[in-house]
């Protein structure tokens, strides 16, 4: 069982390289929780992630892990998947990989519908390479790339994965824990599909450009912009809005179960 | 049988499991009969959204412990360099067959061509081993499919088998041996958590297989034995020396090539469609040989030297600018034997005519 944190976690790689204020331990701990509770065989798991900071994840896991190239987690899953259909796959992404240079995946691997979960921390910004501008950048955003403020829509990466054709897909912010860790637990338990994209702070490449470089006020930007689902003002527009409208549709969006790419209907 | 076809029943006696690809002219042949024979084999077929995740999803199914394959030509092969390297640096066995068309860019899509000689071994960036093999005929293509299996499984190298559009789409008859000698990976069952990539005098590290308890970590980065990530200079040299030295030390058992006639005073050196004409032309020509290179990476430069040795002079055949003429030049200033290029480009086959008008200004 992974009822303990380093039964999951590699002691041996600790500590990790994470910046303080970084969101993506809390994705951790909400993982372990939720994948305890899965009671998924830890041995017959593997995990699977790209480039940046959300892909060091899987190097910490104690299981079969493979960390790819930038973009390429989804096409490797999908390899892994098909080729031996008994092992879970869990997907470690972010940003980058998902809405940039691993999109045309992204999209594809959410209509071709593999059994899978996929796991995306959106930090809003490429945060490894120092704070350059992302396709989840908000509009008017400062970064590295964009000194004199962002002058592009930012993709809503839960409403490509509807679209597309995701079994299962939710977005929460890292100050969700309850609710993210539910919704982990059901991507993991979900045949097809499972898309769960976390709204995460980066105080260091994000913050530091946008008036918000003491963690706490990341926090309290994700608290004023993210809006529950039932009170968005997307809602009546049937969007889930990152952004666009200056706010961050929180909730579970869809739950379907096509039958998963490889299983015969 | 097609060459392209020969292909595919050469791949399910080679034992291959999974096979991802997207469709390119003129190797489309392999993905179509690999659609149908998969299925009927238990394997797996999936066409993927591009030729990166193609690469990607047979590393990832390799992974698994199954052979895997893919298949392509030029346009392709250039967006499967991402994978090829991430594939040498992480010893992922796999089979990528390249139909060669003329290039660069999208070219000629129809007609031959050889100019992915140099891509093959220099495609991707940073150094790193293939293994690459060169089909002349389409006993080739059933022949060397096979071998490729064999070599990426036993070295756990890419291994890319170049063909052209010629030979993929050239009818024949071929004999499938009695006996096809099939080799699979060393696998590890012992759990491999610290150290994964260890190895032992053949340089090749055991295949820990995922979902067997391994709990192994694979990555790009440059990683120590555990296959953790390390920036320690020792790491990184000794990981790059060990991939580029374990296919030079097993050069031996990779290299085959090819000789007819060794000691002729006039030889012929080519690979792929061109060998056909070459052929007739020693029918005609009892004073001329041929090696056909079935192996060009590692470059056969031992077993060239062996076949040259009494030559006065030297044609390399081959349909690029020279890619392999360049190599042949090093062996020129090392055996002082005259070297000299008959290159084509055009997509037109070479013809036996250009190699005797070639080899009439040879004295």
């Amino acid at each position: 069982m992974t009822t303990e944190f380093f039964d999951l976690f590699r002691e041996d790689r600790w500590p990790h390289m994470f910046c303080p204020g970084c969101g993506i331990g809390t994705v951790m701990n909400c993982f372990h929780r939720a994948f305890a509770e899965v009671g998924m065989d830890q041995d017959r798991t593997v995990f699977v992630s790209g480039i940046g900071c959300s892909s060091r994840i899987i190097g910490y896991i104690r299981a079969d892990s493979i960390h790819t190239a930038h973009g390429r987690a989804l096409a490797v899953a999908t390899g892994i998947k098909l080729a031996n259909p008994d092992l879970n796959v869990i997907v470690f992404s972010g940003d980058g990989d998902i809405g940039a240079i691993g999109g045309n995946h992204f999209i594809n691997a959410a209509r071709r519908n593999v059994d899978m979960s996929v796991f995306c921390i959106n930090n809003f910004i490429y945060g490894m390479t120092g704070g350059q501008v992302s396709t989840t950048t908000p509009y008017r955003s400062y970064s590295t790339t964009t000194p004199y403020g962002n002058r592009e829509y930012p993709f809503d990466l839960s409403e490509l994965a509807v679209a597309a054709g995701a079994n299962f897909v939710a977005r929460w912010t890292v100050r969700n824990v309850r609710e993210l860790t539910a919704s982990m637990l059901k991507a993991m338990t979900k045949k097809g599909f499972s898309f769960v994209e976390i709204a995460s702070p980066c105080p260091t490449s994000f913050g530091r450009r946008n008036r918000m470089a003491d963690p706490r006020q990341m926090f309290e930007w994700l608290k004023i912009v993210s809006v529950q689902r039932e009170k968005s003002k997307a809602w009546g527009l049937d969007q889930l809005d990152l952004n666009l409208g200056g706010q961050i549709t929180i909730g579970e969006f869809v739950e379907r179960n096509r039958a998963p790419f490889g299983i015969i209907a | 049988m097609q060459g392209n076809e020969a292909c595919v029943e050469a791949a399910i006696y080679a034992g291959i499991r999974f096979f991802a690809g997207y469709p390119i002219t003129p190797s489309t042949e392999i993905a179509e009969g690999l659609a149908t024979r998969m299925p009927q084999e238990g394997g797996m077929f999936i066409q993927m959204e591009d030729e990166i995740a193609s690469i990607f999803a047979v590393i990832g199914a390799s992974w698994t412990g199954n052979k895997a394959m893919t298949a392509t030509s030029g346009p392709g092969f250039s967006l499967m360099q991402e994978g090829i390297g991430y594939a040498a640096m992480t010893e992922t066995p796999l089979v990528i067959v390249d139909v060669m068309r003329g290039g660069p860019s999208t070219g000629l899509p129809t007609m031959p061509g050889q100019g992915d000689i140099m891509q093959a071994k220099y495609g991707s960036h940073g150094d790193y081993p293939t293994i690459a093999l060169a089909a002349s005929s389409v006993q080739d293509m059933f022949d060397l499919t096979i071998r490729a299996f064999n070599l990426t499984e036993s070295y756990r190298v890419p291994v890319i088998l170049l063909s052209d559009a010629a030979i993929g789409h050239m009818r024949s008859m071929f004999q499938v041996p009695p006996k096809v000698e099939v080799i699979d990976r060393m696998v590890r069952t012992d759990k491999v958590w610290h150290d994964g990539f260890a190895y032992d005098e053949s340089l090749v590290p055991k295949f820990p297989v995922f979902g067997t308890g391994s709990r192994v970590h694979v990555t790009g980065l440059s990683h120590d034995i555990a296959g953790y990530p390390s920036t320690e200079f020792e790491v990184h040299e000794e990981l790059v020396h060990r991939l580029h030295d374990k296919v030079q030390k097993h050069r031996r058992e990779i290299i085959a090539i090819d000789v007819h006639r060794p000691g002729s005073k006039k030889m012929i050196v080519t690979y792929g469609s061109p060998v056909l004409a070459a052929s007739e032309v020693l029918r005609k020509h009892p004073e001329v040989g041929l090696v056909d290179l079935k192996t060009i990476w590692p470059f056969p430069e031992d077993a060239l030297m062996a076949a040259m040795q009494g030559a006065r002079e030297v044609l390399v055949v081959e349909m690029n600018l020279g890619q392999v003429f360049h190599e042949m030049q090093c062996l020129e200033r090392a055996s002082g034997i005259e070297i000299r290029s008959l290159s084509k480009v055009g997509g037109m086959v070479v013809t036996p005519e250009e190699i005797e008008h070639a080899l009439k200004e040879i004295r």
